[in-house]
């Protein structure tokens, strides 16, 4: 399936929404979007996951990498109301104590 | 009950023989998403074999076997390679290339078949690494990793890209009890996580009662019960419970008998 990404722009932060599924062939898109947007360094990030029905284990490790470039910038970055789906691989790998998860956008 | 759909492998009629001895004889089964499938018997009795040709290291003698509906049996080798990325294989002797360091031997497959970024792969490596204990290893070489890690490594080689399908050959061989143990959970939990469907060649009784959803017990290249491990233990089939009471064969041959196999005479 693939991947929708839409983004905007609050006073407070960027939004990056993303619907479908974040796999080997589609996290690059996700991880393009994502570094654009926090290479401007002006607001927090967040990554709305809510219709994100699958994600392996590259579209956590662009989470991860958005974080660290985030944390790099003294940004703010969070993810906001994951799916079921995603949540359990962020807890399988250990990754959601290591997120700010909002539970709704 | 699991749609058509649902079944991820579909083995028919499947004839395998190595030059004139044949050595799987009509196997068929089918294995819906999500599952874990064991395929159990004694040593010599074909359940490698079998593996090898679900993942395609080997084409049968005749029949068919079926990976999300498509017939793999019938693909040329650029069909194969495609539908082997979603499968990860998770080898007896691990299989780790002895050059590389434990965390390039995960991070392969990656390279070899992806477009990823080498910082979306480095992450993605120690992912793996951390899911199967191994965390902060990935400098090591295989060398310096005991027998149970080694293991680990391949499973989390295995795992790299994500796959649909994980088959596993005697993952739990030669490890003690306590490290058995959990590799036997990781995989339930890999399983539960994103929905894997597994194929498990092992004759390790203990980790069959803990992650099989259906096993299937071969004897001399056939099946011969095949069900959840209540069926198996059910079963009035003389192999299958002399495999579960684990008791040796019956003393075979006779004086005469014995004198002739070594002789040849007649």
């Amino acid at each position: 399936m693939a991947l929708d990404i839409d983004k905007r722009e609050t006073d407070s932060s960027w939004m990056v929404k993303a619907k479908g599924d974040v796999d080997l062939y589609t996290s690059p898109a996700l991880r393009g979007v994502i570094l654009k947007l926090l290479a401007k360094g002006d607001k927090a990030l967040g990554v709305d996951l809510s219709e994100v029905l699958y994600m392996d284990s590259s579209g956590v490790a662009t989470l991860v990498e958005g974080l660290k470039v985030a944390n790099n910038a003294k940004t703010g970055f969070f993810l906001t109301a994951p799916s079921e789906s995603v949540m359990k691989v962020l807890q399988l790998a250990r990754l959601d104590a290591v997120f700010e998860i909002r539970n709704s956008v | 009950m699991a749609n058509v759909n649902d079944y991820v492998i579909e083995v028919r009629d499947l004839v395998v023989k190595y030059g004139e001895r044949t050595v799987l004889d009509g196997i068929n089964f089918r294995v819906p998403r999500g599952q874990t499938f064991v395929i159990l018997g004694g040593s010599g009795c074909g359940k490698s074999t079998l593996l090898r040709n679900i993942v395609g290291l080997m084409r049968p003698h005749s029949g068919r076997i079926f990976i999300n509906g498509q017939d793999f049996t019938a693909m040329n080798d650029r069909g194969r390679i495609a539908v082997r990325k979603k499968m990860g294989v998770c080898f007896q002797g691990s299989a780790l290339f002895n050059s590389m360091t434990v965390g390039d031997n995960v991070a392969l497959p990656l390279r070899e078949h992806t477009k990823l970024e080498e910082s979306t792969i480095e992450i993605m490596t120690k992912i793996k690494l951390e899911l199967v204990g191994l965390g902060g290893f990935e400098d090591f070489m295989p060398a310096e990793l005991s027998g149970g890690m080694k293991k680990r490594a391949g499973l989390a080689r295995a795992m790299a890209m994500d796959p649909e399908i994980i088959c596993y050959d005697e993952p739990s061989a030669g490890l003690d009890p306590i490290v058995a143990a959990g590799l036997d959970a990781l995989i339930r939990k890999m399983q539960h996580t994103f929905n894997l469907t597994s194929i498990v060649v092992t004759h390790e009784m203990s980790s069959v009662e803990l992650i099989a959803d259906t096993v299937c017990m071969l004897k001399d290249g056939r099946i011969v019960e095949m069900g959840d491990m209540g069926r198996l233990r059910a079963s009035s089939h003389p192999f299958v419970q002399q495999f579960l009471d684990r008791r040796p064969d019956e003393e075979g041959e006779g004086g005469s008998e014995y004198l002739r196999s070594l002789t040849g005479g007649d």
